[in-house]
């Protein structure tokens, strides 16, 4: 590969070109227009003087976060001659088998579509608008007629494409070697196994002080909570994202959560943020989407039959219904294996001028998308700073957890190495439930595809979450995933069948999640 | 990335095998491809596509400097230049690399041939091949570019004659002229700043999605 010394060119190159239209850019120059005035800055040392006015303004670190969040999204660089689809996926049959996953999705779509006679997308008449921006802030009130729309798919039927991906260069002719795969993933990902996890995870050791755990009513507060709190805050006044996403990985207090997630993503609430959500509004209340029904849908089979998130209905409105008319969205799909649907307006299809992705965001949502959002609502109670925050973590992490790719934060690596785990950690449950025909992905995988939200409660699911930013990877929530396995090995070993197995994992509510992970990892 | 590639020949790729190998039921875990040049260059840099290869040997075929009647000898130029981490897993395995001069144990000049030896030890792969191969000439770099004056911050302007196990000023020029090169390329292109429009002069009006 290039040198060390021009792959950093080439990152600083790429970071300057997207920071430079950014709005921080003309804020920067602004700023170091004005302090011209200043009286500390003298002719001779113009340069130094600038650079140390915006230090101590607080701009430089501003910059600082701004080219942290670029470096987590930019794709590594890759070789010259790759073309684009390569960042995108780098290994052609996972490529296919998105291509293919998402034309039955568009199928599902455009048969929904002409089946029930409603338009993928239309403008709102003048009276219908007015009463949408009346009733903006409660349309949870509203009991639209649903019972026609059906999911466009769940969870359980892109497990059932995982299962059948395959590698036309993979050698399964023989029967059972050392190679096979006895679970339901076929694919040879470099998953991470227990001792690399150990080395990749130390701050979640037995001999480390976390949230979660040493936090626990009977410890005393000076042990580890308070020196913690009094860190964190630290943090948060010196805004610095990189120190926050370092702080994360021992968790968040809960009254510092929502500044420090706001910090690493990188996520402002500044005017033009607003005014960013106030366009997105506009654009709800100008067109109607099919995929709002999808939304609506979604929300009241999901989130509204929650007993922890069905207060936030109209927030999570508020926020899918914007998000799916977010164009910003587009730009994740440089580094994700998907490819947003596209439409042609007018009927002028083939015409490249009138062509259109549909949604304008071009995620399709499906049953539970919904409850990426509701956790948040927690957290953030002014809808700009959610929708940022909800923004920002999903083109960075949840994308990853129903599109076909060979990252190891990606779901296909997710799901492996949860069974990997399993197989190695505990072979002969697994091999228990292989044989009564209750393969155990067919239970984890709807957990991970939430990265569980609405399985966990809340505060340890914020836990969990706190981990994923920390260490900037979906990981976790496979090994989660099997140490909730190991942690019901007892009673699954009992079990003769599939249902009674769904039965013993049914309920998660109660579990302590820092504990099972550390116990699974390092114990 | 400079200039373009020579004009060659790739072989067939050849299986090293015992026995036979159209009847026996083995898999070759050595592959041969051979890249014939019309006549010799000095090489700057190969690149190419991998299909599962796990290590790469590069060997090329040198006419010797000084010698009249075109005596020839077969140097190693990279030795199991690992493209996979793991053989047994995706990771790189269809990815596209690079091997540079720079990276070479002998200097890869006057070569008539060159020799890539394939090796990819684990079983689960049922074929692998390195693919899309192209072979850069050096070229020589006589005209005087200004380098901007970040770029110079980053390598060190100042560097003593005396090379006491620094680099030779020369290959330190030809890869600061290709990064410029590069950083100019991305610095004139527009901003990514995008404006949020969704729909086409107002109309949002689609019938169906297209597959295509």
């Amino acid at each position: 590969m290039m040198d060390e010394g021009t792959e950093l060119s080439v990152t600083i190159a790429q970071i300057v070109q997207r920071l430079k239209g950014a709005h921080l850019h003309s804020q920067l120059e602004k700023q170091a227009r004005e302090c011209l005035h200043r009286p500390e800055i003298k002719l001779e040392s113009l340069k130094e003087d600038v650079r140390n006015f915006l230090r101590v303004s607080g701009w430089e670190r501003k910059l600082q976060n701004a080219v942290y969040r670029e470096l987590h999204i930019l794709p590594p660089p890759g070789h010259p001659a790759a073309p684009p689809e390569h960042t995108k996926e780098p290994l052609a049959y996972m490529r296919k088998a998105q291509a293919s996953w998402e034309k039955r999705i568009l199928k599902s779509l455009n048969s929904m579509c002409t089946e029930l006679g409603v338009p993928l997308a239309r403008k709102r008449p003048i009276p219908e608008q007015k009463e949408l921006t009346n009733k903006w802030n409660e349309m949870g009130t509203d009991e639209p007629d649903l019972s026609k729309f059906r999911p466009v798919y769940a969870p359980k039927d892109f497990l059932e494409v995982l299962i059948s991906l395959k590698n036309p260069n993979h050698d399964c002719r023989e029967g059972l070697t050392a190679r096979s795969h006895w679970g339901l993933i076929q694919i040879s990902l470099n998953v991470r196994a227990i001792p690399q996890m150990r080395e990749a995870y130390p701050e979640l050791s037995l001999t480390c002080c976390q949230l979660g755990i040493d936090d626990h009513a009977h410890i005393p507060p000076d042990l580890f909570e308070s020196e913690h709190i009094r860190i964190g805050n630290k943090v948060v006044s010196e805004q610095d994202s990189a120190a926050a996403q370092q702080y994360s990985r021992q968790g968040c207090p809960t009254g510092l959560r929502a500044q420090l997630w706001a910090l690493i993503l990188n996520a402002t609430n500044e005017p033009e943020d607003i005014m960013h959500y106030e366009q997105l509004k506009a654009a709800v209340i100008h067109h109607d989407l099919l995929v709002d029904n999808l939304i609506y849908k979604d929300v009241k089979l999901t989130a509204s039959n929650d007993d922890y998130y069905f207060v936030f209905e109209d927030f999570l409105y508020q926020v899918l219904l914007c998000f799916s008319r977010d164009t910003a969205v587009l730009e994740h799909f440089s580094y994700n294996s998907a490819t947003p649907p596209k439409s042609y307006i007018q009927g002028k299809t083939g015409t490249e001028e009138f062509a259109v992705v549909y949604p304008p965001n071009g995620v399709v949502p499906f049953h539970g998308f919904s409850m990426y959002v509701a956790p948040l609502c927690f957290l953030y109670n002014e809808p700009s700073k959610l929708y940022s925050v909800f923004r920002e973590m999903y083109v960075r992490y949840f994308f990853r957890l129903h599109s076909i790719s060979s990252s190891p934060s990606g779901i296909v690596s997710l799901c492996l190495q949860f069974e990997r785990l399993l197989q190695s950690h505990l072979p002969q449950l697994f091999y228990h439930l292989q044989k009564i025909g209750a393969q155990p992905l067919r239970i984890a995988f709807k957990w991970m595809v939430r990265a569980f939200s609405g399985y966990l409660s809340t505060d340890q699911l914020l836990l969990l979450w706190d981990r994923v930013l920390g260490y900037d990877s979906l990981e976790i929530v496979a090994v989660l995933a099997a140490a909730v396995f190991a942690f019901r090995a007892e009673n699954l070993m009992e079990v003769t069948s599939l249902a009674s197995a769904e039965a013993v994992l049914a309920d998660l509510s109660t579990l302590k999640v820092m504990p099972l992970l550390q116990i699974f990892l390092f114990a | 990335m400079t200039g373009n590639p020579v004009d060659c020949t790739v072989k067939s790729t050849v299986a090293l095998q015992i026995g036979d190998v159209v009847s026996d039921s083995f898999r070759p875990g050595v592959y041969i491809t051979d890249v014939v040049f019309g006549e010799p260059v000095n090489i700057q840099e190969i690149s190419f596509k991998n299909s599962y290869t796990a290590f790469l040997t590069v060997r090329v075929l040198r006419k010797e400097a000084g010698s009249e009647d075109g005596s020839t000898k077969w140097v190693t130029c990279v030795r199991n230049h690992c493209l996979m981490a793991n053989p047994h897993t995706e990771e790189g395995s269809q990815d596209y690399f690079s091997i540079y001069r720079q990276q070479m144990l002998t200097q890869p000049d006057n070569v008539t041939t060159v020799r890539l030896i394939q090796r990819q030890p684990s079983s689960v792969w049922l074929n692998f091949n390195i693919e899309e191969i192209k072979i850069y000439p050096l070229v020589h770099e006589d005209s005087e570019r200004d380098v901007p004056s970040w770029l110079s911050t980053i390598t060190p302007v100042e560097e003593p004659l005396d090379l006491n196990g620094l680099p030779d000023p020369d290959e330190v020029s030809s890869s600061i002229q290709q990064m410029w090169a590069l950083t100019e390329i991305m610095q004139s292109s527009q901003t990514s700043a995008s404006i949020g429009r969704f729909d086409v002069d107002g109309s949002y009006d689609i019938n169906l999605l297209s597959y295509t």
